[in-house]
């Protein structure tokens, strides 16, 4: 199937002797043109397979056969009525978390970019303070704020009080624990969305001042679609880490998963196979954030590069009907 | 080039002593300028003469330390209070800049939107108009700078030829009083910038008011009713192209001309 290719080659142009580096005879290009292309072998990628291979076997094996993981348990446990209540009540929190910590962040992040040295002050002092602060003393601050003020009152800043709220009925632990995450979150998501501001091409918001479009339109229409590509990414980091961040409330006697599978064990001492379920819980919330994280970051690519990437059922699709077209050709040269 | 009618008799811009400057590096010092209606003005000068800041003034995209600019009898930027004068709120020298096109060097299209997005978002946003009239009209001036059948295309699949006629299609969809090019083929490809001269060459012969900041002097010679030389922030040399590029009276202009000019 070659030949005919070396049919339409272009005569040479540079006399045979003149051409260096052609181990082939000289005056047979045309000859050289229907040489067969040998790939390089690569045993050693062979021995890696090999090993990689029986190592994984030997996981799987030390996983399956152990009886000490309890996989029965595990299966008992995996969709109890209280685990999945516990499951519930971290994607809560996680959910709180991440929104709160976003829409306080851009607002922040904007701050920090604003001309108005106070903004730019008070934004930088609040994501230094929260993100030097662990996270778990942060959230026992909340939890023990009645200590600090006994109750809060709504008013004139400075002036006359309307109405006071004592701080232990305003603030559950619940509330403790969504504070807690948010505010921390918050410290860095503000850098987060910052960083994506700053990806954008000046001259994009150059251009939308030159064609008069309104500053709140040019923020949400120009600068934020363009900010999601460089935002996405560290985002989705950022959402994966509060799913399992949330385990850290647990101190405050909340039953998410983290605390709930706890108690579990402390009833019955099935240690493993409870943290195992704990563990599986984790892995599924990442796994369908991970996919919609793909989703998400694919719709705001639109434009960015010539061609979007394929999504993961596409490229099944293609392969298969690749190797079906393969198949038949195949079939229909014998 | 246009023959003056009665109607480009009116000014429509007008620069008073603008002064202009970047810290302590002086851009502009002391420019008085006026563009009739219906005008090619090109702008000519050594890079740092200051053309582009400018052409800039003219949209308030650069404030003015000193002095004033008009367009079309409305201070840019400014409100005048007896002798004073009060900056304008962002508002509404977003309203002003609306009226006025300008065509940046890099395009500065936006990436996420397709080409006909590119053309309808300021005059919808921007000036509320009508969506279905508007489309109509976007797809009007596509056809008109010869891109009807990339209005769903998004821009980086387009040449920068493309891109450029897309940016002026983009302006043209405001309905300008005035169109301002800043060195608009400069970013290009030498053979594509033809297709976007032939595209300026087609408005200035519709009697588009323009100011162009260009390094083409042919394109100049043909257009151009005024050309102005500015060299180290003040107008040099100003006159018809036959004047300013054939006979230079100036050295400073002669000197210019004889490194760009074959």
């Amino acid at each position: 199937m070659s030949s005919p290719a070396a049919a339409h080659a272009p005569p040479p142009k540079t006399s045979p002797a003149s051409s260096p580096g052609t181990n082939a005879d000289p005056g047979s290009l045309d000859a050289a043109a229907r040489l067969t292309v040998v790939p390089a072998r690569h045993p050693w990628r062979w021995v890696a397979t090999a090993v990689v291979a029986v190592l994984t076997a030997m996981a799987v094996n030390a996983l399956v056969t152990n009886p000490a993981w309890d996989w029965p348990t595990v299966g008992q446990y995996l969709f109890a009525p209280s685990i999945l209540r516990a499951v519930g009540l971290t994607l809560r929190l996680t959910v709180l978390g991440i929104v709160l910590g976003f829409v306080l962040g851009t607002l922040l992040a904007l701050m920090r970019l604003s001309h108005n040295p106070l903004l730019r002050g008070v934004s930088w002092t609040y994501i230094w303070i929260f993100r030097s602060v662990p996270l778990i003393l942060q959230l026992l601050f909340w939890f023990n704020l009645a200590l600090l003020y006994r109750a809060i009152t709504f008013g004139i800043p400075f002036g006359p009080e309307f109405f006071a709220v004592g701080t232990m009925d305003l603030i559950s632990p619940l509330t403790a624990a969504v504070l807690g995450l948010a505010l921390h979150q918050a410290a860095y998501a503000a850098e987060v969305v910052r960083s994506g501001f700053l990806s954008v091409d000046p001259g994009q918001l150059e251009a939308a001042a030159a064609l008069g479009i309104p500053r709140l339109r040019q923020f949400r229409r120009i600068l934020l679609p363009q900010a999601m590509r460089t935002i996405l990414p560290t985002a989705g980091n950022e959402l994966i880490g509060l799913v399992k961040g949330t385990s850290v409330v647990y101190i405050m006697a909340l039953s998410e998963l983290f605390y709930q599978v706890q108690v579990i064990y402390t009833r019955n001492g099935r240690v493993i196979p409870l943290l195992l379920v704990a563990a599986i819980w984790y892995l599924a919330l990442t796994t369908v954030m991970s996919i919609a994280q793909f989703y998400v970051e694919r719709h705001y690519g639109r434009g960015a590069s010539r061609v979007l990437p394929p999504t993961p059922i596409q490229r099944l699709r293609a392969s298969i009907s690749a190797a079906s077209a393969g198949l038949g050709r195949g079939r229909s040269e014998e | 080039m246009t023959a003056p009618t009665a109607a480009s008799t009116a000014p429509m811009v007008e620069l008073r002593g603008v002064h202009k400057a970047f810290g302590v590096l002086e851009v502009l010092r002391g420019i008085d300028l006026t563009v009739r209606a219906g005008e090619v003005t090109v702008l000519l000068g050594p890079s740092g003469s200051g053309k582009s800041t400018l052409l800039r003034t003219i949209n308030h995209l650069e404030k003015v330390d000193r002095g004033f600019v008009r367009v079309d009898g409305d201070l840019i930027g400014y409100r005048r209070a007896g002798d004073r004068l009060h900056e304008l709120s962002e508002r509404h020298i977003l309203r002003q800049r609306s009226h006025i096109g300008f065509v940046f060097q890099n395009f500065n299209l936006f990436g996420h939107l397709t080409v006909l997005e590119n053309v309808v978002e300021a005059p919808l946003s921007a000036q509320r108009r009508d969506r279905a009239q508007t489309v109509r009209h976007a797809r009007e001036l596509l056809d008109r700078v010869g891109l009807a059948d990339k209005a769903d295309e998004y821009p980086r699949r387009l040449s920068g030829g493309q891109q450029q006629r897309v940016a002026i299609a983009r302006a043209l969809a405001l309905r300008p009083k005035l169109l301002l090019f800043d060195e608009p083929t400069s970013a290009l490809d030498p053979e594509l910038v033809g297709e976007v001269l032939d595209v300026m060459r087609d408005l200035a012969r519709s009697g588009t008011t323009m100011v162009v900041v260009t390094h083409e002097i042919g394109f100049a010679r043909e257009v151009a009713d005024t050309v102005v030389f500015l060299d180290q922030g003040r107008i040099v040399e100003r006159g018809t192209p036959a004047q300013v590029l054939d006979n230079p009276r100036e050295t400073r202009t002669r000197a210019f001309l004889s490194k760009v000019l074959p």
